[in-house]
């Protein structure tokens, strides 16, 4: 009995704050646009009994729905999500590896010292963080003054409101995420195990691909799904960063609920993102627990 | 055979496999190898044995490539390694944590080394096959290392660092993780592989038991300094100090002032003494002449013998002379350090006392001590005599014996097999003896604060100059 109660508590939890909302989102998803208050019908109305029940559920239909895969912008702004969060992932990583790397090889009181450094930039909020960025990347920002001053560039280059300012703006934002889970594998591992591979006739280069790349495995996964979920809803970078032509699905779901206060359309985007993320996310929990199964 | 006595560090033919020329090696202001200089041979199991921060451990460490010598010249087979990468040496280790790559089966750990090779696959195959048979791991060839024991793990590091075929195999405190009983076993695989392999090993441990178990020559360090190289048995019978006699086994330290021994004393002191003539050493004479011949003279350890006579020899032949296992008869400038009784629960008798040697006198008022294997050269200087535990009688009435202690037993501590006396004698210090239980517990004759005879013959000890 008290081993129940004391599993309800999280299932209460993920009820009441997961399940639910997503139930009234679902539920405005299936709904139609109003000139009204909440913008959308139907409303349940209970006074009227069965009946209203009844007329309820017969209002709601798939027509968002329909209308997300007839209009090309959609799909477009999800392929573009999915891939810029993929290239951003892949550079995250590229950044981020040899950073966790060398804190997991420095000297072991330097250690605590370079995570605090890594987790530091939460302690400010990530909007300000964003905007400075815009202060770094435009074209009398801080970066192009530098490389104008030391003479490596005549005009200023346009980074701000491009693409490639948001793949900045992600890089810094989830280095962190991508970081953690990697350094915490590379830490683990013994470091007899490099010289054993040398030992063996490997030279360091191939040691680092034939051992400290496969140890690290589980790192790097959990790392790329923590960076690249979050990243394909991205709205402020892209919104911040990005140009007109930056196209993702978080911008999209923003304006449809913003700008055209269109909230059927809009939840049937955010139910859509939703469903395309559950695939990533199942394959990381799956690898989670692979990882948990090999004991280590 | 001609392999009857393995003793190449005593034929000045013999090429070395390994020599260290003036070794050095200072981390910083901290010197870690102090001017080293030490031949191992081919063949040989040798063990680096000492307390930790020796320096035995840095001295593997450049022998397989991980330290570099700050000077002085590593030879393998007279080609300077000193600055070869460790990739680049026919030498390979056995790691002290295994360090088996978790993430491949044990097939793969053991194959690893000969795919970087770029061997063709059935060759790397055949090879496998042949290391999982050789150190019986078989049925686990697919396992990953966390789904196999410690013993078994143990063995996969083995066979992984034997699979190159080095020329050298490095072991690093290789059985230390293991529990007593499986370490034991493990000792005896390891030499029985060492032998069909003919690899040769260098073992580094903290471990003096395990280091006299499977060694052919040991090797005492202190402080980034050899302090002895020799056989196991010359290390525990004639260690070279006091050092070594205190960190090999169970030992009692008495001090004393050395005086030349006033009878006979002039003439003998140059010959050996006739204590080789106890009976059973007679039949083996020819071989003892041979032996004083060398130096040194060590012959295969026991446990190498038994290796011999119980498994290896059905194998491949007897190659090991019957003889008896003893010590070679001293040679002059070996007097003083071989000890030859060894029989001391039955004492000689007073008569058989063989001349020469020395008297230490250790405490005021009490006889002085007789040890005729004293070296005449220690006359008037402080001396240790280092007796062994098993090496001295215990009785509650006075044996007749050379030397003899009254005591009282302060404590005892009982093994089973053996029980250690701790006996304090006059002048209050405190003496350890050991007797073997040959009677049930219950009929003891002796027990707690009981006045005691302890008892030893003239040879029992080592006479060491003090430190």
């Amino acid at each position: 009995m008290r081993r129940a109660v004391l599993i309800a508590v999280p299932y209460l939890w993920l009820l009441a704050l997961f399940l639910v909302p997503f139930i009234i989102v679902l539920k405005i998803s299936l709904s139609d646009i109003a000139l009204a208050r909440p913008p959308y019908t139907p409303q349940l109305d209970l006074n009227e009994g069965w009946a209203g029940i009844r007329a309820f559920f017969a209002g709601l239909d798939f027509e968002n729905f329909t209308f997300l895969s007839t209009d090309d912008l959609y799909w477009k702004a999800y392929l573009s999500s999915v891939r810029i969060a993929g290239i951003a992932t892949l550079c995250t990583l590229l950044v981020g590896y040899p950073i966790a790397y060398g804190m997991a090889r420095a000297p072991q009181e330097w250690r605590p010292t370079l995570l605090m450094l890594v987790i530091l930039p939460f302690w400010t909020s990530f909007l300000i963080r964003v905007y400075s960025w815009i202060g770094i990347l435009s074209s009398e920002g801080v970066l192009n003054q530098f490389l104008m001053g030391i003479g490596l560039i005549g005009e200023p280059l346009t980074i701000l409101n491009t693409n490639t300012a948001v793949y900045i703006g992600i890089v810094y934002t989830y280095l962190p995420f991508m970081i953690l889970p990697i350094y915490s594998a590379l830490e683990k591992m013994d470091e007899s195990l490099l010289e054993a591979a040398e030992d063996l006739g490997s030279s360091r280069f191939s040691a680092f691909w034939l051992v400290t790349i496969p140890l690290s495995r589980n790192g790097i996964v959990a790392g790329c799904f923590l960076v690249f979920i979050p990243s394909i809803g991205e709205f402020v970078i892209p919104s911040l960063l990005g140009g007109s032509d930056t196209l993702m699905i978080g911008k999209v779901l923003w304006e449809e609920f913003f700008s055209n206060r269109d909230w059927p359309v809009a939840s049937a985007v955010a139910v859509v993102l939703l469903l395309i993320l559950i695939i990533p996310i199942v394959l990381f929990q799956r690898s989670e627990e692979n990882a948990r199964e090999a004991g280590r | 055979m001609a392999e009857s006595d393995f003793a190449p560090w005593n034929d000045p033919e013999a090429k070395p496999l390994i020599q260290f020329k003036g070794v050095t090696k200072r981390f910083g202001d901290f010197t870690a190898i102090d001017d080293l200089t030490q031949d191992i041979y081919e063949r040989e199991f040798f063990a680096l044995l000492g307390p930790s921060g020796c320096g035995k451990t840095t001295l593997m460490r450049m022998l397989a490539g991980f330290e570099e010598p700050t000077e002085g010249q590593i030879l393998l087979n007279g080609v300077d390694i000193g600055h070869v990468p460790p990739n680049k040496r026919a030498v390979n280790m056995m790691f002290q944590s295994y360090a088996l790559f978790p993430h491949l089966s044990v097939y793969d750990n053991i194959a690893f080394g000969l795919r970087r090779e770029k061997k063709p696959k059935d060759e790397v195959h055949a090879r496998v096959k042949e290391m999982l048979r050789l150190t019986r791991l078989e049925r686990f060839a697919q396992r990953k290392p966390h789904q196999i024991s410690g013993g078994q793990r143990q063995r996969v590091a083995l066979a992984r660092s034997l699979a190159k075929a080095p020329k050298l195999l490095l072991l690093d405190e290789p059985l230390g993780a293991l529990d007593k009983k499986l370490r034991e076993e493990t000792q005896f695989e390891l030499m029985d592989i060492q032998e069909k392999t003919g690899t040769t090993f260098i073992i580094v441990t903290h471990d003096q038991e395990e280091a006299m178990t499977v060694a052919s020559r040991v090797a005492v360090m202190d402080e980034g300094r050899i302090v002895q190289v020799a056989t196991p048995d010359v290390i525990y019978e004639a260690p070279n100090s006091v050092y070594v006699a205190d960190f090999i086994g169970d030992v009692n330290l008495i001090r004393g002032t050395a005086r030349l021994r006033p009878a006979q004393a002039a003439t003998e002191a140059a010959a050996p003494p006739p204590e080789q003539a106890s009976p059973e050493t007679t039949p083996a004479a020819p071989v003892a002449k041979e032996a004083a011949a060398k130096t040194d003279g060590p012959q295969p350890n026991p446990l190498g013998r038994a290796l011999h006579d119980r498994i290896l020899s059905p194998i491949f032949g007897t190659w090991l002379e019957e003889e008896p296992r003893r010590l070679p008869p001293p040679s002059a400038a070996e007097t003083a350090k071989t000890p030859a009784a060894e029989t001391p629960a039955t004492p000689a008798h007073p008569q058989d006392i063989p001349p020469g040697g020395l008297e230490i006198d250790w405490s005021e008022g009490q006889p002085a001590l007789l040890a005729a294997n004293g070296d005449p050269a220690l006359d008037g200087e402080k001396v240790v005599l280092a007796l062994r535990p098993e090496k001295l009688g215990i009785a509650k009435t006075r044996p007749d014996a050379p030397n003899t202690l009254k005591g009282k037993v302060i404590d005892i501590a009982y093994l089973g097999n053996i029980s250690t006396y701790h006996v304090e004698i006059e002048g209050g210090v405190m003496v350890k003896a050991q007797a073997a239980n040959t009677r049930r517990i219950s009929r003891r004759d002796i027990t707690w604060e009981d006045e005691v005879w302890l008892s030893f013959t003239a040879t029992a000890g080592v006479i060491l100059k003090d430190e």
